[in-house]
């Protein structure tokens, strides 16, 4: 999508003043974050990508003050988290992370309306909370409300996790490596079905992940960072696979960074040629990335192929030469996640 | 000996009301050794995981006093408290710090960091993530060293009887049958205390069921 997602009153801007945090003091202290400088947009998402150990999740944790920084400030809204309250703080905070951390001792329901019984809501209100929330994830309700977490698959679980922090409606979601515990093909479920929970949804996110191809999906925004803690580059994914502001990020985004470019575009932003005969050429929805679409295109080794609109009807004719100039365009739409 | 039966069922008729109170008085012993030495152990066990430096040397003691044999200890605690209550307690106590401490320290240990985290993450305050969130977690473990105490309790108490016929629970029984060469009592005292340890065993094991059902979810789906 070109234009972030509207923002609503439910989202907040977040803000990193030069945030610093060092553990440890005196000679033996190590800066695990380095004067980290960002804006998030109410209603995006930011990721936070970097290699291991860079300090994506010392930087998130400091967002609800599980960690306090050493140096900086971090703003809500425009207030500094340091001056809030720490409980009422965190409850108006969702918070996903890897390990899923659900109670085992609570069923799915139970679980679900933590934060609400925390803040004293009724139980009828709890529980059409959570049906709703488990509705939204996809999980039945009727099905899954009175299980316990161990009877869950692991891609459940962490379903209940994403349900369990939204159940407050809060106005800002950590995510800390939230679909790395699962298969890759559940994985990409996943994230397909959270990029569409947050078209509706538009809350501001703030989402930790060491693979860059999670980040070029997920992120409206990406901030990859570096060994000792620093940011290397803040922007779009489509300017960071573009431009590379050095070489780590050259280096981090990856050799393949112009096919990474293509998989953000698809067949619907592509200028086509006139189409002659069509007989024996390949066929492309308009959903199909550019990436995919060279890919036939060689492997099918013909001249071209035939884009469809969104009603199935013949648009033009894609070749290889039309994807390539697509790259040479220095900023692709990101048609898709429209 | 001399034509006697082994049991002889009338002295067991006519004796059915001070074996009932003989029950009731060992259930008492029992129920102040195990709820004593579960308070003490409980407190021992939450600064054994505040500062775990206190954690080895607590364990030592703990099972240097579980070395001691029970009569020596009743025997040399009479010049000390007379043939109180306390007599007959303080060793019972003692011995359950052995099987709490260890049980305790496990269940806590036994929480999942991630939980944790979650938790504090959430904005559970430091008592709500004790009432609602650690405590039940380390439940099934107190529940099972509640059930081993108590049942390795009952047994101990029959040693009491050697204070006098104030003590001893059902213990009376067997030492009075000793000294009578009477075999009924020693059966009447032995076989029902192996009963009350064997009944509290069971209810322990229905308690835990009852308070921790999601772990015989796990169980299950295993
Ligand atoms: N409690 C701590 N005490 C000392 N050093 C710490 C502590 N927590 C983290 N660090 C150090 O701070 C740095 C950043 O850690 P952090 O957990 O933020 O990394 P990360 O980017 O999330 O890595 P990963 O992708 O492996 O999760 C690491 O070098 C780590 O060793
Ligand atoms: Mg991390």
């Amino acid at each position: 999508m070109t234009t972030p997602a509207t923002p609503t009153s439910r989202a907040a801007a977040l803000e990193f003043r030069g945030v610093t945090k060092r553990y440890g003091s005196g000679e033996e202290s190590t800066g695990a974050v380095n004067d980290l400088s960002f804006t998030v947009p109410a209603g995006t998402i930011c990721v936070l990508v970097g290699p291991s150990g860079c300090g994506k999740t010392t930087s998130l944790k400091m967002v609800n003050r599980l960690i306090e920084p050493t140096g900086g400030q971090i703003l809500l809204d425009g207030s500094d988290v340091m001056s809030e309250d720490v409980t009422a703080l965190r409850r108006r905070i969702g918070y996903v992370i890897q390990q899923v951390g659900l109670f085992p001792h609570l069923t799915i329901g139970r679980n679900v309306a933590v934060v609400p019984a925390l803040m004293g809501w009724t139980r009828e209100r709890q529980q059409a909370r959570t049906d709703e929330l488990l509705s939204l994830v996809g999980l039945e309700p009727g099905r899954y409300r009175n299980r316990y977490p161990s009877q869950l698959s692991g891609g459940e679980r962490q379903r209940v996790g994403v349900a369990r922090a939204l159940a407050a409606d809060p106005p800002l979601m950590l995510m800390d490596e939230p679909f790395a515990a699962v298969d890759p093909i559940v994985r990409q479920r996943l994230q397909d079905e959270f990029l569409r929970l947050q078209r509706a949804l538009a809350k501001t996110i703030l989402f930790v992940t060491h693979d860059v191809d999670e980040a070029i999906k997920m992120g409206d925004l990406i901030a990859v960072m570096e060994e000792g803690g620093r940011l290397a580059q803040f922007g779009p994914p489509e300017e960071i696979l573009a431009h590379p502001a050095s070489d780590f990020v050259a280096r981090f985004v990856g050799q393949d960074r112009g096919l990474k470019r293509l998989s953000l575009s698809t067949i619907a932003d592509l200028r086509t040629e006139p189409l002659g005969r069509r007989e024996g050429l390949p066929t492309f929805s308009p959903d199909t990335t550019l990436r995919d679409a060279l890919s036939i295109l060689l492997v099918a080794d013909t001249r071209g192929g035939v884009a469809l609109d969104e009603a199935g009807q013949p648009r033009g004719l894609v070749t290889v030469d039309a994807i390539a100039s697509a790259l040479a365009d220095d900023r692709p739409r990101r048609a898709a996640r429209a | 000996m001399n034509g006697e039966p082994l049991v002889r069922w009338d002295w067991l008729w006519a004796h059915l009301g001070p074996i009932a109170d003989r029950i009731g008085q060992h259930l008492y012993l029992t129920a102040i050794a195990v709820g004593v030495g579960f308070v003490i152990s409980f407190a021992l066990a939450a600064v054994s995981i505040r500062r775990r430096r206190l954690y080895p040397p607590v364990v030592v003691v703990a099972t240097a006093l579980y070395t001691i044999p029970s009569f020596a200890l009743f025997a040399a605690l009479v010049a000390i408290t007379g043939l109180s209550i306390l007599t007959a307690e303080i060793p019972l106590v003692l011995y359950t710090f052995i099987l709490f401490v260890p049980n305790i320290v496990a269940g806590f240990d036994a929480v999942p960091w991630d939980v944790l985290d979650a938790a504090d993450g959430m904005g559970f305050t430091a008592g709500q993530r004790w009432w609602r969130v650690e405590l039940p977690l380390a439940l099934p473990l107190v529940v099972a060293s509640l059930r081993l105490a108590t049942v390795s309790t009952i047994g101990l108490v029959t040693v009491s009887a050697i204070l006098g016929d104030r003590f001893g629970g059902l213990g009376y029984y067997i030492l009075d049958g000793y000294h009578r060469t009477f075999t009924t009592e020693i059966l009447v005292g032995g076989l029902l205390s192996i009963g009350l340890a064997v009944l509290a065993d069971l209810g322990f094991v229905l308690l835990q069921r009852v308070l921790t059902p999601w772990a015989a979810a796990r169980a299950v789906s295993r």
